[in-house]
Parts: C-alpha cells; structure tokens; sequence
C-alpha cells in the first residue's frame, strides 16, 4: 500500500517536471540540440580512431558501433532516470536534504524521482541509433542465446549505469565538495565503456571491468552475440553474468547510500 | 494520562568540528529532558547556536541523538521516520520546501500525492488552508515569484495539508514584514483552536511568543535553564517595561521615581523611562509624568526575547 503511495507521487512529481520542462519550449529545444551534438560527436570520436586503423582490440568498426549502442543507450536511460543524483550537493549545502527527511518517502526514491531531464533523450536517441545499426551492419548468428543476451544486456547496463550515480550519490555525504572526484568515475565510467574493454591498461581492468563493472553493459554483450571470445581476463562467456554484476554494483551504491545517510544523521560510521 | 507529544530524557548531541589540523568536539545540545503535551503550544527561544535547531532535527528523525532518547508522536523519530513524517509538518523559514519553478497549486498536489491523501480530503484541506491563509490570489503562480510573505503563507501551508497532529515552526516569522506576521500568526491560533493542533516554534521575534505560546523552552548552550510561562520568564530576570511619552513641549530629563530614565529626543520631546512591573505600574508612573508636563501620545514596549535572553545568560555568567 505504501509503494502505491509513492507511485503516485513519483507519477505526480515527473508529470509537473515534464510540463515545467515543456513550459520553456525554447530552452527544451536547445538543451535537446545540444545534449544531441554531444551525443553525436562522443559518436564520431569513435569513428574517427577507424579512419587510421582497421581493429582496435579485436573489434572493427561496425563490432564497436554494437559497443557504443548498447553502453551508451543503456547510460542514457540510466542519466535520464537519476541522472539528477549528482544535485545531492546543492541540497546539502543548501540543507534542502532536510525537507526529504520529513516526508514519508525512502530518502533514495525520493531523490531519485525529484526530477527528470528529458533533454537527455536525446542522448538515448543517438545510442539507440547507433545500436539499431550495430545490429543490422554486424554479422549475427541470431541463435536464442545470443537474443537471450542481448535482453539481459539492455535492463542490466541501464541498472549498472544507475547504480553508478547513487554509489557517487552515497559519497557526496562526505565528500561535498568533491563531486569532480565521483565525476571522474562516473563520466569515466561512461566513457569506458564506449570503448573496446580488451585494450584496457590493466588498472582500468581491474577498475571498469570488475569494481565497477562498464564492461558488461557494451563490451561483453558485444563480444558474446559476434562469437567472439574476448580477452583472457574476461571471457565472452562473462556476458552471462550480467546480472550478477548488476546485483554486485547495487550493493556497492546501496551500501553508500546507507553509510552517506547515517554519516548525515551522525549515527557514526 | 494520553501520551505525551514530545518526551525527550537526556537528550544530547555532540558535533566533531574540524579545528585547524585537530578535530574536537561540540556539545550542541546536552541533557535535556522535556514534555510537551498534546494541545500545548511552546515557544523555543536561544541564542543563535544555542542548539534549537539540533533539537528539532533530533525530534523530526534528521538527526541521531548522541546521548539520550526521543520520542515524538510516541514515535522513535530515527526509526520510525516515514510514520513520524505524517504525523508533523515542519516550516523552516529559510528552506523552501516547495517546488521553485512549480505553481503553488501543483506543489500542493505533489504534497498530498506524497502523504497519499484522498481526493476527496486533499480538496478539502486544500480549500480550508487557501482560504485561511489567504493563498487563492498567487495559487496559479511560480513559487519563485512570490513574494517572501506570499512563500511562507504557501510554505506553513504545504506544511500542514497532511493535518499534523504536531507542527514545528522554525523562525516562521523571520523577515516578514508587519501584517504578514500577524496574518500568520492569527492562522496558526485558528488552526490550533480548530484542531488542537501542538505547536512548537523556535522565535527571535517576542511578538511571536506573546501571541502563539502559552509555554516557554529556554535553551543556553544547549542546556533547558528555562520552564514556564513568558511573564514567568520575564519576571524570573526582572525584565523592565519601557514607557514612552511624547510631551508637548521639550522638556528636561524627568526624574520619575521607580523608573530609571533611558533617554531622550527630539530635545526632551520623546523620552523612555524604563520600570519594573513588579514595583510600579504603567499607569501610576504616567500619572507621576502627566503631574508634571502634559503628554500628547504614549507607548508601552515590552521586554523583547532577545533582551530577556541576554539578561539570562548574563545571570548564568556569560
């Protein structure tokens, strides 16, 4: 009864954001132009490193188009979902956090649904572009395994990205003015995983591919529908294991959320 | 023999304050321990730093209690925050609680989606407090386009749609001019006297306490040294009334016995003459005045809270 509840006013706080954000008509139209030329020139930044060689990492260019529409999709989703988390500092030093603490919501759903940049649509749009093609330009034996993965691919990486934000959400508690130090994660998080994970220099590996696991939402999904077999530290066989990683890194974001909050509360720890 | 709505026993919270390379420790509310029934209405007065806001984040589930335990709502505030959250309202006034790019009529039904209230009920409240609180004329406007009293007669509005049983205002008044601290103040005795809604408000402004409050916290460094009535209060430190004539025609000093003077203008044509309610009356030392020069207008001014504060503090030696 209570999840109805907060559904409700999940449903009533994005439909008055939505309106606001459709109030300014003029404003929504260059956020979205913008949040689109830098979707498009992530893109070509690319395509651009194919002009000189043929494979980086053992991935052509049409593989690594495959790459980037499933990593950067799934981001984009996850960015415009909660995106909003990285505002956590404004409501701390502004001691707007306090307001949440009064309502009868969990305090992580009601940061996560305080808002939503439908601008960053945009950005969805030109993953899932690139995605859409990657699909049809690629050579795929479409065997119910292959499909398999790329279902659990999708719902997965948008849970991974997601889980990225609140993880950096959970240390703004203590860092507050640090946020460039979760930035560099975060965004390095996002960028990496645009990238072939096979040419990776090893504390990256350790980094992205496990730690927090961008690899499994564009690299190894990719690498497991092409046949390929992926580098010896992280088998293509990996890919089944999406899920596995999407649970780990929720851990990880929960249990800094939860040290953020009673860090706030002072109850130690 | 119902339950309290505030218990506190010992309460305590210490602060860890970075101090150069050192970190130490503030105690920013100590040992206290208060009651306060439902119904009762109780002024919260301190210094800046005297730990009253600590206490009500403590009180509200913001804060976890270094030492001691609260209740509220006979809730455990940390624990049970979400059930406590529809039980108070809360009116910071210098937080915003609504939405800045929101009318004030969206932020209002965000507010009862979010305590889950029935249309039926969120029609109701809503119709009762806009009337009250005389919001219908700015309902349809932007909250950042209000002005600051349009906002906090919107603010103590959003606060109270969920009909807490216990509201808690912190500096309500702050920054209002005159009329809209009395519009406010008139709603919040209405809504008391409607609802038997608890009030509990932290004040600079005396006005606040006279009208609204029938009981009164003193805090000093965290610590309650006052419990009890404002005349209570004001007597315990010999709080001086001040009468204030305007005379005809400038005249010297007066020298008015059981009155000390406080000071003259315009020449002698205003002058203050302090007094202690327990010694003399405001009419026996306007009689001394008139015997001698003839007064065209006069005024009583009453100890103001930031007076009788320091006059405490300055008892307690510091």
């Amino acid at each position: 009864m209570t999840s109805v509840g907060d559904l409700a006013a999940y449903r009533a706080v994005l439909a008055s954001r939505m309106r606001s954000q459709r109030t300014y008509r003029f404003n929504f139209r260059l956020d979205l132009g913008s949040s689109l030329l830098v979707g498009i020139v992530e893109l070509a930044e690319v395509a651009v490193l194919y002009t000189s060689v043929h494979r980086i990492g053992g991935l052509d260019l049409s593989a690594v188009l495959l790459v980037f529409g499933l990593a950067d999709l799934t981001y984009s989703i996850a960015d415009l979902a909660v995106g909003h988390c990285d505002t956590l500092p404004t409501y701390l030093r502004a001691g707007t956090i306090d307001v949440f603490y009064l309502r009868p919501q969990p305090l992580l759903l009601q940061l996560i649904t305080s808002d939503i940049s439908l601008r960053r649509l945009a950005r969805a749009g030109v993953g899932l572009a690139a995605l859409v093609v990657g699909l049809v330009v690629n050579d795929i034996d479409w065997t119910p395994g292959h499909v398999a993965v790329l279902l659990l691919a999708v719902p997965c990486g948008i849970a991974i990205s997601a889980a990225m934000y609140v993880w950096a959400a959970g240390a703004q508690f203590f860092l507050v003015d640090g946020a460039e130090a979760t930035n560099a994660f975060v965004y390095g998080g996002r960028y990496a995983a645009t990238q072939p994970a096979s040419v990776w220099a090893r504390p990256l590996q350790a980094l992205f591919g496990f730690l927090f696991p961008m690899a499994f939402t564009g690299y190894l999904p990719t690498v497991a529908v092409l046949g390929l077999s992926g580098p010896a530290w992280l088998p293509a066989w990996l890919a089944w294991c999406t899920p596995l990683a999407a649970g780990w890194v929720w851990l990880l974001a929960l249990g800094s959320w939860r040290l953020g909050v009673r860090h706030y509360q002072g109850a130690g720890g | 023999m119902s339950e309290p709505i505030i218990e506190t026993d010992a309460l305590g919270r210490d602060f860890s304050v970075r101090d150069g390379l050192r970190r130490r420790t503030v105690v920013a509310v100590d040992d206290l321990s208060l009651r306060v029934e439902a119904g009762e209405s109780v002024g919260y007065i301190g210094a800046n730093g005297a730990g009253k806001s600590t206490t009500i984040k403590m009180l509200t589930g913001i804060l976890v209690p270094t030492r001691g335990a609260a209740r509220t709502c006979g809730l455990r505030p940390v624990a049970d925050r979400r059930r406590l959250a529809r039980e108070v309202g809360v009116v910071f006034g210098q937080r915003s609680q609504l939405w800045w790019d929101l009318s004030v009529r969206e932020s209002f039904s965000i507010l009862a989606a979010i305590h889950g209230l029935s249309p039926e009920r969120e029609r109701r409240r809503t119709d009762e407090l806009v009337e009250r609180l005389e919001v219908g004329e700015f309902l349809g406007t932007a909250v950042r386009q209000l002005s600051l009293g349009q906002r906090m007669r919107a603010e103590v509005a959003a606060a109270l749609l969920h009909s807490p049983r216990l509201v808690i205002l912190d500096e309500p008044t702050i920054g209002l001019d005159v009329l809209s601290k009395q519009r406010l103040r008139e709603f919040l005795l209405a809504e008391r006297a409607a609802h038997d809604t608890t009030l509990l408000l932290t004040t600079h402004d005396m006005g606040d306490v006279e009208r609204l409050c029938d009981r009164v916290l003193l805090v000093d460094r965290g610590r309650l040294v006052f419990d009890g009535t404002l005349t209570g209060l004001s007597r315990t430190v010999g709080a001086q009334r001040v009468l204030v004539v305007d005379l005809a025609e400038p005249t010297p000093d007066l020298a008015i016995a059981d009155t000390e003077h406080l000071g003259s203008e315009a020449g002698g044509l205003r002058q203050r003459l302090a007094f202690d309610p327990e010694h003399t009356t405001a009419a026996r030392v306007l009689a001394a005045v008139t015997e001698r020069v003839e007064v065209r207008d006069l005024a009583v001014e009453e100890p103001d809270v930031e007076d009788v504060v320091r006059r405490v503090y300055s008892a307690r030696g510091r």
